[in-house]
């Protein structure tokens, strides 16, 4: 497990923290559901607020160049430890009329070509990308849908798939359905602690798979979404820690774990040469899954 | 109850479109039309490429039918067909996954897709086609799985790869490993691409969810079936979440094609026809080919230029065997 603590009282927790996670691996019901509510916290640091923490350079960008603005995905180029870095996030509101500004989280097709605008002047400019994954999924509407949500997710995964320059996803919140993963085909992708990734969101699972509105609990049991188990199947590469208590508590902690993470990862990502870099992550994605094989058919 | 396909994120019954696999079952081989309820014997239905000879609905067909239909002779061989669904998260909801899956392979198919190599109107491809009857078309690793090794076998024989897909998205039983294999397809699509090779797209009925917004929307040319649903969320999910009331032709491959998301609707009779004679706009005379490869060799250094000599039938074989089991380890996840 790849951890960036530095001060080990902290380190050492976590550390027993998370291998006490892994350790049990049919979490429970109570666990899983406690991690998705802190995934969830409203009060839980957003995108901007880990840039301004780790980038007080930051210029933010807005349109797709094409039809408009999506305020659920912040994107822009900042100043980090001495280099030029673009980051791509998923944003969420804290306040009612901010929670509606940011459409709740969910993406619509205009972030994902701004996302793929900024992708597009990293090659150009070589400059390394970091994207910050925090959805409940994709906005399901018809005019996103009319105007291409799907192909832009789907783009947005192949562009980033044949960028030469180093990336890094991290899911800092929930990472749910494909609507996070526009974003997280990446070199190394990266968990905090109290993150969730997952196919869907346990209320829509619930209704879908159970037929019943008030299954979420039993939903999140069932896809054990936490961060450890992420990396237990080779989802997450490494789990960053978070303030005891969870990234809400201390949001300058939080970012100060990130940084840790973040400013080493790049370093070493940048020591490859670009062909290995995508060779590398063509293949961590293509292994990926579980599958049995039969004999004599 | 074991009939119904699960874990779908789409739609409702419409009266104009009815769900796949609900076309009422008669007694004996009759079967009828669900938009027009004329009645056909199995052999006329299939002689007709499943589609209603009264009315042009098109029903839904097994991916064994599309294989059949689309090949010279009906002669395929299958790729990677040894794979099977696991179990990686234990998962319960309504019913075990094992049993669903249990259940889906005893009326027939091993997977929501079948891969394989085969000949349309003489024209060399690699098909992969999914089948809405497995588990509502869901993909999961065994879906992922196939698919990539599809592109993989259309880069070695260097051949166009062709997707039918009928997939209500992401098998859910099988959490955020198949969330991943979107991501999967994506990896499979650039290699394929890099081997400097089509991939050419037909969208069945219904076509939404990560199937839509991964490697289904990256089609070179886009073909899609009359009438058939595709969206990344279903008109439920809309309806419930935004409160909106939509159009009954809402994600229909008609409108796509007005909103420029596939290139034509193609009635399923006519797409032997209409794949053989774009596979052979495609097709590269011999020596057009060589020359290419010296030119990408000259151009794009060695990785490139690997994957395209890796691209031409007879000097890939030579350079390269075909990866064997001991070079790929692409299931370290399955650990159960
Ligand atoms: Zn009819």
């Amino acid at each position: 497990m790849s951890t960036s603590t530095s001060s080990s009282g902290r380190g050492g927790r976590f550390v027993r923290r998370i291998a006490d996670r892994l350790h049990h691996t049919e979490t429970a019901t109570g666990d899983v559901w406690d991690a998705i509510q802190l995934a969830r916290h409203q009060d839980r640091p957003y995108p901007l607020d880990y840039i301004a923490r780790l980038m007080p350079e930051f210029e933010e960008l807005h349109g797709d160049r094409l039809k408009g603005d999506d305020p659920a995905i912040v994107a822009g180029i900042g100043r980090y430890h001495g280099a030029p870095l673009a980051v791509i996030g998923q944003q969420k509101g804290r306040d009612a009329q901010d929670r509606a500004y940011r459409n709740f989280g969910m993406s619509s097709p205009e972030g994902y070509r701004k996302g793929m605008r900024l992708m597009d002047m990293c090659e150009r400019l070589n400059i390394p990308l970091v994207t910050l994954i925090d959805t409940p999924g994709a906005f399901p509407g018809a005019d996103a849908e009319e105007r291409g949500q799907g192909g832009a997710i789907a783009r947005s995964m192949m562009m980033m798939l044949r960028l030469p320059v180093p990336t890094v996803a991290v899911v800092i919140g929930e990472g749910s359905s494909g609507g996070a993963l526009a974003l997280g085909v990446a070199d190394r992708v990266v968990m905090l602690e109290n993150a969730t990734y997952s196919v869907i969101s346990p209320e829509g699972a619930s209704a879908i798979l159970w037929r019943d509105a008030g299954k979420a609990k039993l939903a999140a049991a069932a896809f054990k979404p936490t961060a450890a188990n992420c990396y237990r199947w080779g989802v997450a590469d490494a789990v960053v820690p978070e303030p005891e208590g969870g990234a809400h508590v201390e949001y300058d902690e939080a970012a100060r774990l990130l940084d840790g993470y973040l400013s080493r990862t790049i370093r070493e990502l940048q020591a490859l040469p670009h062909t290995e870099r995508r060779r590398q992550r063509r293949e961590r994605f293509r292994r990926l899954g579980a599958v049995r094989e039969v004999t004599g058919t | 109850m074991s009939r119904r396909p699960i874990s779908v994120s789409i739609d409702r019954l419409r009266g104009k479109r009815p769900d796949a696999g609900t076309a009422r079952r008669l007694p004996g081989d009759e079967r009828s039309c669900p938009r027009c309820q004329s009645h056909f014997r199995a052999d006329e239905i299939d002689r007709n490429c499943y589609v209603c000879a009264v009315c042009d609905y098109h029903f839904p067909m097994t991916a064994r039918q599309r294989l059949d239909h689309l090949a010279d002779d009906g002669t395929w061989q299958e790729i990677a067909g040894e794979l099977r669904a696991s179990d990686p998260l234990r998962f319960v909801d309504l019913q075990p996954y094992t049993e669903r899956v249990r259940s889906a392979e005893a009326k027939g198919a091993t997977e929501a897709i079948t891969s394989a190599s085969l000949a349309i109107q003489g024209q060399p491809c690699v098909v992969a086609a999914m089948d809405f009857g497995f588990l509502g078309g869901s993909m999961g690793s065994v879906v992922g799985e196939r698919f990539a090794r599809a592109a993989e076998e259309a880069v070695a024989q260097g051949v166009p790869l062709i997707s039918i897909t009928a997939s209500g998205g992401a098998r859910m039983q099988e959490g955020v490993l198949a969330l991943m294999q979107m991501a999967k397809t994506i990896v499979a699509l650039d290699e394929l691409g890099d081997a400097g090779l089509p991939f050419v797209m037909v969208l069945a009925h219904p076509t939404t969810g990560g199937v839509w917004a991964s490697f289904a929307s990256l089609g070179d040319v886009t073909y899609a079936e009359p009438g058939a649903l595709i969206a990344f969320s279903g008109p439920r999910v809309i309806e419930q979440t935004t409160r909106e009331k939509l159009p009954a032709d809402f994600g229909m491959a008609e409108r796509q094609l007005e909103h420029g998301h596939v290139d034509a609707v193609v009635d399923r009779r006519e797409l032997p026809a209409r794949l053989g004679r774009l596979l052979a706009i495609f097709a590269r005379p011999a020596h057009d080919e060589a020359q290419s490869l010296a030119s990408q060799l000259a151009q794009n250094g060695s990785e490139r230029a690997a994957r395209v000599a890796q691209a031409l039938p007879g000097l890939s074989r030579r350079l390269r065997g075909r990866p064997g089991a001991e070079d790929l380890n692409p299931h370290p996840a399955d650990d159960a």
